[in-house]
């Protein structure tokens, strides 16, 4: 199949899904051990380490979320592709 | 409020135009036991569980949105560049005498999603036995999916689904053992 994107599209997409991969897994887990500082002091800091590379992403890439909560080049850049199932 | 995020939460790959496989992953978008039905069905307990364990069931009812995504991207990958006659031939004619290529809430076998698929009985622990058991079996209709296609790059997805579904079913049965500790605690007192 076909790739759209470079290389190093697909390498900042993997890292950005690795990271948030990390915290979902700890929210869930947080979710029924909220008592637990060691898995909280690690969701923090992939919460920090997420906001870099989102940011990142989103400078290259365009945003990532809607409503507001990312910020926009004009012309307004959420409506353009790829959308995710098209990578 | 729900916010959506443009990328998908693990990639989906495939490597060839299946659309034999298209068809029996519907199962998993539109059946029983799919991340549809799992989204809502979590969802929709929310607002009668003890306060505890809403936090767990917004977090998994969420996560299961963007399962059904991988899902559809799947589909829409397998069966984008399929020819009618290839459709036909993979036992999804009468879906695209009705629907073209344009996905469906419907389970492998053509039967339309319902509602009824979805047990909400008010009662916590029998809410979360349900819930647990919606996770085993999606994990059993991956584990079969898996064994029914020679696709690497599907099986990679498919193989993340059904992981996703082991922990799930670890943080219910968690949450069951919570809401056991808080009924033996207000025993005490």
């Amino acid at each position: 199949m076909q790739k759209p994107l470079d290389d190093a599209y697909y390498r900042l997409l993997c890292e950005l899904q690795t990271a948030d991969f990390v915290l979902v897994e700890l929210s869930l887990f947080l979710d029924t051990h909220p008592q637990d500082m060691e898995a909280l002091r690690q969701f923090n800091q992939f919460e920090q380490k997420r906001q870099q590379l989102a940011a990142q992403y989103e400078l290259q890439y365009g945003p990532l979320l809607q409503f507001g909560h990312s910020f926009s080049r004009y012309p307004f850049q959420w409506v353009e592709t790829p959308w995710p199932w098209q990578v | 409020m729900w916010i959506y995020e443009k990328k998908l939460q693990y990639p989906v790959r495939v490597s060839k135009c299946d659309p034999r496989m298209a068809k029996f992953l519907i199962e998993q978008y539109g059946g029983s036991d799919g991340e549809l039905a799992a989204a809502l069905r979590y969802l929709n307990q929310r607002y009668t569980i003890p306060d505890k364990v809403i936090g767990l069931l917004t977090d998994i009812g969420t996560e299961e949105f963007a399962h059904l995504e991988m899902i559809a991207t799947m589909v829409y990958k397998l069966t984008k560049d399929a020819t009618v006659q290839q459709m036909e031939a993979a036992g999804l004619g009468a879906h695209f005498a009705n629907h073209n290529r344009a996905l469906f809430y419907e389970n492998a076998a053509g039967v339309p999603w319902t509602a009824a698929y979805i047990a909400a009985k008010g009662d916590p622990i029998a809410d979360l036995y349900e819930d647990i058991a919606a996770e085993e079996k999606a994990r059993a209709t991956y584990q079969w999916l898996i064994e029914m296609t020679d696709d690497v790059d599907l099986q990679d997805g498919l193989k993340f689904l059904r992981q996703r579904e082991i922990i799930h079913a670890q943080r219910f049965k968690e949450a069951v053992e919570i809401l056991k500790a808080e009924k033996d605690v207000k025993k005490v007192f």
